[in-house]
């Protein structure tokens, strides 16, 4: 564990100059290059997730099997969730984190360099190893991103040692960050920058990272007791031996569910730094949104079993996990109609970020209402394991993280690099986005209301015109994120210069630096007001 | 001290702190197996009954009467025959009864397998009392073998009024593979003498 000086860094820098070409991103420990190269590794895993989406929709399109094999189908599903979660959601949300939580707070850079480093570099070669196993013979992981035993266990394929290493890397490298968050967070905030001073973004990855670093470890544990029970003969999850099947449920869902907030809390904290700067008002309700956060990490800890309801739980139980998960929607309830108060009788502008922070707030919703009627018990019985429940997390995962990463990739992106991006495309990504991720995950929800199970390669002919309906709008949706690379490369390549201030209603630190943000800020901490 | 090294000193004991954790968290995830079968136990939510031979009952019940049902499978695509004797029997809480279940190996591999019991309503399993059972053992059987394999079980005077009907279930699981080699042989030998 390093816990380096980082001005003896900056110094070597300065005297020696920074390492050129691949070494510097090699060997960097600065924080604003390591929050580039996350998130534009998240960037290729996104593109690399998609593709696989692609293949998943192109079969999908028809009924009947046409392109993949149904194995290879599952292989499709599985690596897409895992890359999506894991290389895209995450890795995007570090970045953003490692990229910005310094600059908000007046640090000069994050506590533990050497670990930040090391902590992205992991990621490649995770991602390397669940990629590679695809090409094996027998091919990848099968089983789904959940991995439920057995057939995560009994029934999986020779690959699956890959599969738990390089889950096993992903999970290391994520607890680094986290750490790096926390020990940043309490230890270089500037004089003057107290807990309840700090800026959403940086509450909600604090309390993120307390997540990660209490679930991560849980996951790596699962993955271990799967990997023990495949090949070195212990009986965690096989009756046979006196295990349990339906306990790997239970350990998956403990991480699985916080896990899922993982994803979502920073998102409400580049919301809550967004709309306030295109209302040009304070954030409404700024404490109320700090415990609001607090209580769904807290709450998220009691609920993990409404996953689970067909596994035959008792009532008692189902209605815990019922009553608590329902329980949840308040405190996410507080965060939208602070949101919307913070809007109300506003100086309102739509600029891109802007654009797509309202989007998320109106599809997040949607998607936390079916979540609301996936908590219902005895509803749940009959959405268990359909198009339903895809749709649900889709929305809360695409429109919701996704959107958000996006909002924020283009608030900030003029800091980054110094120039305004191209407003035009930008819109147009934006729309095009906007249009087809409705048409492609809202038909989900009646498909899935119908009985179209998840993680088929076919289905029944009824659902035929649904399916080509949802396919059409993935390939579009798909396309238009070409349009994303579009305008991150045309900014950086140049345009019109940007302001330090960048967007007219825009306050906190981060944006009386300059534009693009010099190599070391903060190293004499800011005078906070 | 200077600024600089407080901050240090304090970097360095909150990372202890969460490196700590981490390990804490990790080990909590195992702690969840053992954690899970007490949960269970106390609960007598999933229906498992006890794996230990249980004392005889002193006395008889007579003004109550159980139905007890049998159930037995075989898992995955075991070709194994393996049925109880009776589907059904009627008894009163307290007495002593006896049955075999018919097992035959219809491999053409010498096989161990495991029978796996589950209690339905999963409350009743804590009431319902194994005095032995061919499930506290692994069955080896040779290829083409058959067997009889015997349980003498109970129903506890104390089992709730409500509990007219209990169902007893037994999956059989090949454990052929999940067992060492010697142990494998060692269990035919047994067997045959």
């Amino acid at each position: 564990m390093s816990t380096t000086n980082l001005n003896a860094d900056n110094h070597a820098e300065e005297h020696h100059g920074a390492p050129s070409g691949i070494m510097r991103w090699l060997l960097t420990t600065n924080h604003k290059d390591i929050g580039s190269l996350y998130l534009l590794f998240s960037l290729l895993m996104f593109f690399i997730g998609g593709g696989m989406a692609m293949v998943i929709r192109a079969e999908l399109f028809q009924p009947g099997l046409q392109i993949v094999e149904p194995d290879f189908f599952n292989q499709m599903t599985t690596v897409h969730g895992l890359i999506m979660v894991f290389g895209a959601v995450m890795p995007a949300f570090v970045g953003l984190a490692n990229w910005m939580v310094p600059m908000m707070i007046g640090a000069p850079d994050m506590a533990l360099p050497r670990m930040n480093n090391w902590s992205f570099w992991i990621l490649p070669f995770a991602f390397l190893i669940l990629l590679m196993s695809l090409f094996m013979e027998g091919g990848g992981p099968n089983f789904g991103w959940t991995f439920y035993a057995p057939l995560s266990t009994t029934y999986s394929n020779d690959s699956t040692a890959l599969f738990v290493f390089s889950v096993h890397i992903m999970g290391i490298s994520s607890i680094m960050g986290a750490i790096n968050v926390i020990v940043t967070i309490f230890n270089l905030r500037a004089p003057g920058m107290t807990f309840m001073k700090m800026p959403l973004f940086v509450w909600t990855w604090l309390i993120t990272a307390f997540l990660l670093i209490a679930v991560m470890p849980v996951l790596a544990g699962a993955v271990t007791m799967v990997l023990t029970d495949k090949y070195f003969l212990t009986s965690f999850f096989s009756a046979a031996g006196g295990g349990d099947p339906v306990m790997f449920q239970h350990i998956f869902w403990f991480f699985g569910h916080p896990e899922v907030y993982i994803m979502i809390l920073p998102a409400f904290g580049i919301i809550s730094q967004i709309v306030p700067t295109f209302s040009r008002k304070k954030l409404f309700g700024y404490s109320s949104m700090v415990y609001a956060t607090a209580s769904i990490a807290l709450l998220s800890f009691v609920v993990w079993a409404h996953h689970m309801f067909t596994t035959g739980m008792p009532l008692a139980g189902e209605l815990f996990f019922m009553y608590c998960t329902m329980l949840i929607s308040v405190p996410t309830g507080v965060k939208v109609f602070n949101w919307v108060a913070t809007m109300w009788r506003g100086s309102l502008t739509f600029e891109v970020p802007m654009m797509f922070s309202i989007a998320f707030i109106v599809l997040f919703t949607i998607g936390g209402f079916s979540g609301l009627m996936l908590a219902i018990t005895p509803a749940d019985f009959q959405y268990h394991d359909t198009y339903f429940v895809v749709a649900h997390f889709h929305y809360v995962l695409v429109t919701g993280a996704i959107f958000s990463i996006m909002a924020g990739a283009y608030y900030w992106l003029p800091k980054w690099t110094g120039y305004m991006f191209d407003e035009k495309l930008a819109k147009a990504h934006f729309w095009l986005s906007l249009v087809s991720v409705n048409v492609l995950f809202f038909p989900m929800h009646f498909v899935g209301l119908a009985g179209m199970p998840r993680r088929i390669p076919d289905y029944a002919t009824q659902f035929a015109d649904f399916n080509a309906v949802i396919s059409i709008g993935g390939f579009a949706f798909g396309l238009s994120q070409l349009l994303f690379v579009a305008v991150v490369y045309k900014c950086i390549k140049g345009g019109e210069k940007a302001t330090d201030q960048v967007w007219e209603g825009a306050e906190g630190l981060e944006w009386e630096v300059p534009s693009p943000a010099p190599y070391h800020t903060f190293e004499t901490p800011p005078d906070i007001k | 001290m200077t600024d600089k090294q407080t901050a240090q000193q304090d970097t360095k004991k909150l990372v202890k702190k969460l490196v700590l954790t981490v390990f804490f968290m990790f080990g909590f995830g195992f702690a969840l197996v053992p954690l899970y079968d007490v949960f269970c136990d106390i609960t007598g939510l999933n229906g498992k009954t006890s794996n230990v031979a249980a004392v005889q009952s002193d006395s008889v019940d007579k003004t109550r009467t159980i139905s007890v049902e049998f159930i037995a499978r075989t898992q995955g695509n075991l070709p194994w025959i393996f049925k109880p004797e009776v589907k059904k029997m009627n008894v009163h809480p307290g007495e002593m009864h006896q049955l075999n279940f018919l097992v035959k190996n219809n491999s053409v591999d010498n096989m161990v397998v495991q029978a796996v019991p589950s209690v339905s309503p999963g409350i009743a399993a804590a009431y319902f009392n194994k005095i032995e059972c061919f499930c506290f053992n692994q069955q080896p059987l040779e290829q083409g073998q058959a067997a009889d394999l015997g349980l003498q079980f109970y129903i506890d005077k104390d089992i709730p009024p409500e509990y007219t009907t209990v169902t007893l279930s037994y999956t059989l699981f090949d454990i052929s593979k999940n067992i060492e080699q010697d142990e494998f042989t060692k269990l035919f030998a047994d067997n045959k003498n």
